[in-house]
């Protein structure tokens, strides 16, 4: 935490080596990671023992003074470099949101990235934030129950072998998880450019009876679909290489279990 | 590195000890006590041993759970072999053998005896649908196991049903305790969560219901190894008290060495009117009795009540709601200084009823092992001997408690440990230093 701070207060004065120096934010070279890191092991980093103890205001300092009541509404799941967080941001300015990445060194650029922001644009980035945290451990130890509208899983892990589908982080038994930090009508966006698992993803959503898909129309009426596959680093990458996407975008819906 | 092996292969030696388990027939007809892979139930009607009935050939590992059915019609048993056997009380035969992929970690049955829930090791939860099974028609159930809920990966230590039945609980080594809707359908599924209840800092190693008249739904307690009991309004998720027990009960010395961890609680079981809880907390030798005040809601410590003569420390407690008596059990398999590897015992405290007085102390005592019910025969048939050294008890308690902390708390490394790890790791090897 001290790291960061002592860099943000350097990159004011365009000094930071890690930075870039014509537009002052972070360089991905000073933060490379490795593509993957195992979901499965025992976490060594803090996490909220339940939802009132995280502290927000560290998160949002600006936006909070104005308006400290609101909470996190949009929560982007593997946010990897932020690049879907960044036009979020400015899409939703009055909608606190926040990326969950499980790699320190990426969680650390995108700090960085939404910091460099919040100086050259005074007023704009104030309602985006990261955290480095295991969402498919912790997910209810960040958020309470309905708290979400948005939740956004953008070209997770694939995990091929069968024996590691657990790790897949769209799965039956985790979807029950993301139902309850979601309020009915919130919806779940995700994305992939791997076929199996985008046949996995939406296989699950389907089977799933606290969700139901978005009509054609819902998703064209949707700003936040056509970011799915332009503002993320990977979707970019994809579109370089022109391959293929498969998406799959569900609502959540009040209980229909009969009790 | 030749270091971390013998350390690894260690721990793994420890966490192979499991506690021995005591349950109680609702109405007492019978007592159970499972020690290693050996069940042994005793009848107290007929005044002498059960002789089960398992065509299978009963559990080759170490037994990490067992219970009655509320009726008391069943009996259910599982661990670390992987197996779910669900027994007929009336013959005590084995009337459905399931095969878990991971080692199982708790049961749990339906209030109405048609489902009956086991958790593996990697924290999913499975339903067998039992059917009204009864004595009269012992056909053999043959049924799948379906899981229906899952934590991710997070050994869940407790599976219970709430006292109405709408709900299954679910307390894993991550801190968590999940209320789960019971759906109508559950091989369906268990999709929708009630609510967290949040709180504990460690993990969570027990639960117990506690009800009242004015309050038909109960409230939920449970332990940690956090060394605390807390009170939760579980519908809800609300935390409504914290009782810090390892602290009350004078267990944490100021001359211990830093890195030694709090103690803690390793079963609960309560009145069947709640105002009493009894507390099993390791490094106690004896019991706490903990007191709930529905009005208030809240927890405090009523008295301890000391086992003398012996270092009992239980490692498992019981009682039939209908009876005023708790048992006791303490015990562990494969202890290695011990040439006959298991040990159980078992003791039972009288005056576990309802506070009939706000003011008074309830009139408890451990009883003698004479006037215990069932008396020699009982302790015979489940303890297997008499008479036991003192020397076994505390190598039992050291070898619980260290195997209950591998299993459940998280390992921490040093700083340096881990450098060296990431050092060694293929991706860094060719890298410069910058």
């Amino acid at each position: 935490m001290a790291s960061t701070e002592t860099n943000g207060e350097k990159m004011l004065e365009v000094s930071n080596p890690t930075h870039s120096k014509t537009t002052g934010l972070p360089r991905k070279r000073f933060y490379r990671a490795r593509a993957h890191s195992n979901p499965l092991s025992d976490s060594h980093f803090p996490v909220p023992i339940s939802p009132s103890q995280f502290d927000c205001t560290l998160q949002y300092p600006q936006f909070l003074k104005s308006d400290s009541s609101k909470k996190i509404e949009f929560a982007d799941i593997g946010c990897g470099f932020g690049g879907l967080l960044i036009s979020l941001s400015t899409l939703f300015p009055d909608k606190l949101m926040i990326g969950m990445e499980l790699r320190d060194k990426v969680t650390e650029y995108v700090k960085e990235r939404i910091l460099a922001l919040r100086a050259s644009n005074p007023g704009q980035y104030e309602n985006v934030s990261v955290v480095r945290t295991n969402s498919m451990k912790y997910i209810p130890n960040y958020f309470e129950k309905g708290q979400l509208t948005k939740m956004f899983f953008l070209f997770p892990d694939p995990h091929f072998k069968e024996k590691n589908h657990r790790r897949r982080v769209i799965s039956p038994h985790l979807l029950d998880e993301y139902a309850f930090v979601l309020r009915a009508g919130g919806i779940i966006y995700t994305i992939t450019d791997v076929e199996e698992l985008g046949v996995w993803m939406k296989s699950c959503l389907e089977g799933h009876p606290l969700f139901e898909a978005l009509s054609e129309d819902e998703l064209e009426a949707d700003p936040v679909v056509k970011l799915l596959s332009t503002a993320t680093e990977e979707g970019q990458k994809v579109e370089r290489n022109e391959g293929q996407t498969f998406r799959a975008v569900y609502r959540r819906i009040a209980s229909s279990l009969p009790r | 590195m030749e270091d971390n092996h013998m350390e690894e292969s260690e721990h793994k030696l420890e966490t192979e000890v499991a506690p021995a388990l005591i349950a109680v027939h609702p109405d007492q007809v019978s007592v159970s006590v499972s020690v290693g892979s050996d069940l042994r139930v005793f009848s107290l009607r007929d005044g002498s041993r059960v002789k089960l009935v398992d065509e299978t050939g009963g559990h080759k590992d170490s037994i990490r759970a067992i219970r009655y059915s509320r009726s008391g019609r069943l009996f259910v048993s599982g661990g670390d072999d992987k197996l779910v056997k669900v027994w007929d009380t009336n013959s005590w035969r084995c009337i459905y053998s399931a095969v878990s992929e991971k080692r199982v970690t708790s049961l749990a049955i339906s209030g109405d005896g048609m489902f009956v829930c086991f958790a593996d090791k990697f924290g999913v939860v499975y339903v067998v649908d039992i059917g009204d099974h009864n004595s009269e028609n012992p056909a053999p159930v043959n049924k799948k196991a379906v899981p229906i809920l899952s934590h991710y990966c997070s050994i869940i230590t407790r599976l219970e049903f709430s006292p109405d039945g709408k709900y299954i609980i679910t307390a894993d080594r991550d801190f968590k305790i999940r209320v789960t809707v019971f759906p109508k359908e559950p091989l369906n599924g268990a999709h929708e969560i009630q609510t967290f209840c949040l709180g504990h800092t460690e993990f969570v190693s027990c639960l117990a219901f506690i009800s009242c008249q004015d309050y038909a739904q109960g409230l939920l307690v449970s332990g940690s190894g956090d060394s605390t009991v807390r009170l939760w309004d579980y519908a809800s998720g609300c935390l409504l008290d914290t009782c810090d027990v390892g602290a009350k009960a004078g267990l944490l010395h100021s001359n211990q060495r830093q890195e030694e961890v709090l103690p803690a609680i390793t079963d609960l079981c309560a009145t069947s009117d709640g105002s009493l809880v009894a507390v099993a907390v390791q490094s106690l030798p004896g019991i706490m009795l903990l007191g709930c005040n529905f009005s208030a809601r809240t927890l405090s410590v009523v008295k301890v009540v000391s086992v003398k003569g012996e270092t009992f420390i239980p490692t498992s407690i019981g009682a039939a709601p209908s009876v005023p008596l708790l048992w006791l059990v303490m015990g562990a398999s494969s202890l290695q200084s011990n040439d006959s590897a298991l040990l159980a015992r078992v003791r039972a405290v009288s005056g576990f009823t309802a506070n009939t007085s706000e003011t008074t102390e309830p009139e408890t005592s451990v009883l003698e092992d004479t006037e215990i019910p069932g008396g020699e025969p009982l302790l015979q048939a489940l303890q297997g001997k008499l008479s036991i050294g003192e020397e076994a008890f505390s190598t039992a308690a050291e070898a619980v408690k260290t195997a209950m902390r591998n299993l459940l708390i998280k390992k921490q490394y040093s700083a340096e440990r881990r450098e060296l790890r990431k050092r060694g790791r293929n991706d860094k090897k060719n890298q410069s230093p910058a």
